[in-house]
């Protein structure tokens, strides 16, 4: 096989979709959880769900991506936000974060190789998808309100039963994905690709 | 706000014919310099600036509070908080920095068209050439995302539809499976199809 000049658009499709997918779990309307009495957005699962499907620096790609679009003035955020506001304000960092997120979940599923167990993607979730974006997005908050870091971190308490549970559900969905589809485990793909990509 | 158009306001203002990396690196100074001002007094005068702005680029009122209409509550919880801990001089520095923040930047939303914008951010993104992401894949990527949403989108709705016909619509885990396995298989059929016809080799 050739030398591959850039990306493979195999890589490019996964990554454009997913950037996709997390748009869409925070359009309104599009999932209600627990019938239409929580508005949950699930935004941070799909950031989640990137990493242990896509690995490490492809989630984090896709994440960059949708936030270039929501930069460019695209309403891609839960609840309709977009434009340049979003990153100015006060929950700036965690968005930011979601990169960093999506890296760390990623790199985490892919060193548990061809068959991430369960208790391994749920680590991978909480660590990334929690840990990791508060750790971006307390500070910012503290910096944007003027607030100290302790008490930052206290608010972004009431946010944290929420966030775990999603990183739960999010392991568990990786999870199913991962059955119904091998080709979801970020090692599982690699090794493909490299065998030269066919069927 | 329509979902594919952004928030752009037509018009022809100065603010509309600054190209958008002179208004991007305008921002990122202007928010520098929020940072910086401390008193009230200096703030209010960067307010009246702001609002100065936004009667030069004529979005009408309308578009302008939809900017800041999503930071609404929490600058009054972030007032009530600052009045206790911080005084009133406080309070009000701190909210009127995040507000004008968010108006600003909303201001460049509105006055700059969602394709220049994409455009200059592109340019920002072109040192990624180095790691493979040359022009043209950048902004195949980019606009292929945007292709994507609506297609991700119908199919969501279809998965929901199933559920709620299997009578499980309460399950997150019933739903967001048959999602995510549905939209990489189409992201691979799309891998696959550019590869197909020779993209790869651009």
């Amino acid at each position: 096989m050739r030398k591959q000049r850039g990306f493979a658009m195999r890589t490019l499709a996964r990554v454009a979709v997913f950037a996709a997918l997390i748009a869409v779990l925070g359009l309104p309307g599009s999932l209600n959880v627990f019938g239409n009495a929580v508005p949950i957005t699930l935004q941070t699962m799909g950031v989640m769900l990137a990493g242990a499907v896509l690995g490490s620096w492809r989630a984090a790609l896709a994440v960059v991506v949708l936030l270039v679009l929501v930069a460019a003035g695209l309403p891609l955020l839960a609840g309709g936000r977009g434009g340049l506001g979003v990153f100015t304000g006060p929950s700036a960092g965690y968005l930011v974060g979601w990169v960093a997120g999506a890296a760390v979940t990623g790199w985490l599923v892919e060193r548990g190789g061809r068959d991430p167990g369960l208790v391994r993607l749920i680590v991978a979730c909480l660590v990334g998808g929690v840990g990791v974006i508060y750790l971006f997005g307390i500070p910012v908050q503290a910096l944007v309100t003027g607030i100290s870091l302790r008490r930052a971190a206290w608010l972004s308490l009431i946010f944290l039963p929420g966030d775990v549970i999603k990183a739960v559900l999010a392991s568990l969905v990786a999870r199913g994905t991962q059955r119904a589809y091998p080709d979801a485990v970020p090692a599982v793909h690699q090794e493909r690709l490299r065998s030269g990509g066919g069927r | 706000m329509n979902a594919l158009t952004g928030a752009y306001v037509p018009g022809s203002s100065p603010l509309h014919r600054l190209p958008a990396g002179a208004k991007l690196a305008g921002l990122a100074v202007a928010c520098t310099a929020l940072v910086l001002l401390g008193s009230p007094l200096a703030l209010a005068g960067a307010g009246v600036v702001v609002v100065a702005l936004y009667a030069l680029s004529r979005v009408g009122v309308a578009a302008a509070w939809a900017q800041v209409r999503p930071v609404r509550w929490f600058a009054v919880a972030l007032f009530g908080m600052q009045l206790l801990f911080a005084g009133l001089d406080g309070a009000v520095s701190t909210t009127l920095r995040v507000v004008l923040a968010v108006a600003l930047a909303g201001l460049v939303t509105l006055t700059t068209r969602t394709a220049a914008m994409m455009r200059a951010l592109e340019r920002c993104l072109s040192p990624a050439r180095f790691v493979g992401l040359d022009p043209f894949r950048l902004s195949l990527l980019l606009s292929l995302t945007v292709r994507s949403v609506p297609v991700v989108a119908a199919l969501a709705a279809r998965v929901g539809e199933a559920q709620r016909a299997r009578g499980v619509e309460r399950s997150v885990r019933a739903f967001a499976v048959p999602l995510v396995v549905g939209a990489l298989r189409h992201a691979d059929a799309l891998g696959e199809a550019l590869s197909a016809r020779g993209f790869d080799d651009l």
